[in-house]
């Protein structure tokens, strides 16, 4: 399979079809949602907290878009629940491809990254952990609440 | 004017005349359907670019010595022959970079900051590209003018019943409409939104792109008061389109940029302009790109125009009854009759961005996204569509295969 064949690879479908972590979480502690006016794709992430305010106990995510924007919050789901909210806040954009593993173009790593940005939006609203300096330029037409 | 058999275009025969053709992407030949967004370019505009950079280039009108002399009689050959492609009388043209969003920003600033105000109306309407709309709504804010949408109906055609609610708003003094809708396809009543802006006292402005590769204009028999439209999208280079406009606006009109060459005289005291079309050209403009784009016409009034339009009609109706057997296709527009070679689609629930990168696994180029269209975009209720555009190039095999890719989403994504 040639390496632009794998983008609907078994792996990504499956996450795109049998998502991980799809849901809401009812009085999250930490709420944010995000979209992209340029193609629609928009996702909302709840987290929950451990007892030590700290540890992502739960994380879920609403939403549509396309495969790849859901497949890739769905990966993210599952990468960083039990992690910490200051490591998470951190957590590179190259951590979240490598995760998904496959080359993608500009346009598409910006659907990749959405549930990325809104997470980090969701921690930064409720722990007031820092944002992306990268936020400046790139992910300013993202649309984030 | 002799009237002459109309004859039949051959795609195949005028595929060979496109280099890009030749090659493979990703080891499939190419299917291109996006002429909407560019048009690819024949050898004989290539030639003439290459050509005119080895023997004839310099700059234009100043120079004193024969270089420049062969370089300005290329340039303003060009411009010639522009103007007779849109049969306007050649002093009317002048070349604008980049091409028709500059051409529009240009009647907005120059004309618009001067002619509107409170109590006045600029009519766009619900289908037009963003570079017909936002300049319109950012002058009519600036000039505190009322700014109106024509809307449309569930066909993708403007409700022209809605023009006269509109002239209740005020004193309609520009109407501004794309001839071809480059989303949809449609083809709009500009002579008939000419008139009625010309009873009320208002300019019409036209916006040509999608519109100038495709079909024959005429703007006397449209009647309007400035047209603009794009190189790059009938076969020329990029970074060159004209803008036709009414002798007695555009001698009226403010300069909009200054500098060199659109200057009579200046003075510490005082400044005066050069005379049209020449006050509407400063500094260096694209010489090249402007003999190209020149090229870019030949070639296509050789091929004809109503040729290609025929020929892509053809091709809608032979699209729009192969997508009919395609699960879950959504698409939307005029029926062919009323519409260019345009054809925007959905295909149930996938998103176009997959569509699109599907698509393009097997060699197919479509364009996935809101086309630059967000205002009908929102009246169609989605964020984004897929569109399909043909042009004298396009083979009937390329709708194959842009059918294949959707069964093949069909079954990955559905």
């Amino acid at each position: 399979m040639s390496e632009f064949d794998q983008m609907y690879r078994e792996v990504i479908l499956d996450h795109y079809k049998n998502p991980r972590g799809h849901g809401l979480i009812e009085d999250a502690d930490a709420h944010a949602e995000g979209q992209n006016p340029l193609c629609g794709d928009e996702v909302s992430i709840f987290v929950a907290f451990a007892n030590d305010r700290e540890t992502i106990d739960e994380v879920k995510f609403s939403g549509r878009g396309c495969a790849i924007s859901q497949a890739a919050t769905s990966m993210l789901m599952e990468m960083v629940k039990g992690r910490s909210a200051t490591e998470v806040a951190t957590l590179s954009r190259d951590a979240l491809l490598d995760e998904i593993g496959i080359p993608l173009s500009p346009v598409r790593i910006k659907c990749a990254l959405l549930g990325l940005s809104t997470l980090k939006l969701a921690l930064h609203k409720a722990k007031g952990t820092p944002l992306p300096e990268e936020w400046a330029g790139a992910s300013s037409d993202l649309e984030l609440k | 004017m002799a009237v002459t058999a109309q004859r039949k275009l051959d795609a195949r025969k005028l595929r060979a005349d496109f280099p890009i053709f030749e090659h493979e992407i990703r080891g499939k030949s190419l299917a291109y359907l996006d002429s909407a967004v560019s048009a690819h370019k024949p050898r004989q505009v290539l030639d003439k670019l290459r050509t005119f950079y080895e023997t004839s280039y310099a700059n234009v009108h100043r120079g004193v010595y024969t270089l420049s002399e062969l370089a300005t009689a290329e340039y303003e050959g060009a411009r010639e022959k522009v103007a007779q492609f849109i049969n306007a009388p050649t002093a009317r043209v002048f070349f604008n970079d980049p091409a028709t969003t500059e051409s529009i920003n240009l009647v907005a600033y120059a004309w618009g900051l001067d002619n509107l105000g409170p109590g006045d109306v600029v009519v766009v309407t619900e289908l037009e590209h963003h570079s017909n709309f936002v300049p319109w709504q950012y002058i009519a804010k600036r000039t505190g003018a009322a700014f109106k949408a024509i809307p449309l109906d569930e066909h993708g055609e403007l409700q022209l019943d809605a023009l006269e609610e509109i002239a209740r708003a005020g004193n309609v003094k520009v109407v501004a409409n794309n001839l071809v809708s480059n989303a949809l396809g449609t083809i709009n009543p500009v002579e008939q939104l000419a008139a009625w802006a010309h009873d009320h006292g208002a300019i019409m402005v036209v916006d040509a792109a999608q519109a100038a590769p495709h079909h024959a204009i005429d703007v006397q028999q449209l009647d309007c008061d400035f047209l603009a439209f794009s190189s790059h999208k009938m076969c020329g280079p990029t970074s060159v389109g004209a803008l036709w406009g009414r002798a007695a606006l555009l001698e009226s009109m403010a300069p909009f940029n200054l500098g060199g060459h659109m200057i009579r005289s200046v003075k510490l005291e005082e400044t005066t302009w050069g005379q049209i079309p020449f006050k509407f050209e400063a500094g260096t403009q694209p010489i090249a790109e402007a003999v190209g784009f020149g090229a870019a016409v030949d070639y296509l009034t050789d091929v004809g125009l109503a040729a290609i339009e025929e020929h892509e009609r053809e091709l809608l109706v032979y699209a729009l009854e192969r997508l009919a057997d395609v699960e879950g296709l959504v698409a939307y527009g005029p029926p062919p009759e009323r519409r260019a070679g345009i054809l925007s689609f959905n295909l149930g629930e996938i998103h176009p961005h997959d569509v699109a990168q599907i698509l393009d696994m097997d060699g197919v180029a479509i364009r996935a996204g809101h086309h630059c269209c967000q205002p009908l975009m929102a009246k169609l209720g989605v964020a984004a569509t897929n569109r399909a555009s043909f042009y004298l190039y396009t083979i009937p095999e390329e709708i194959d295969r842009l059918v294949e890719g959707l069964h093949k989403a069909n079954k990955l994504l559905a």
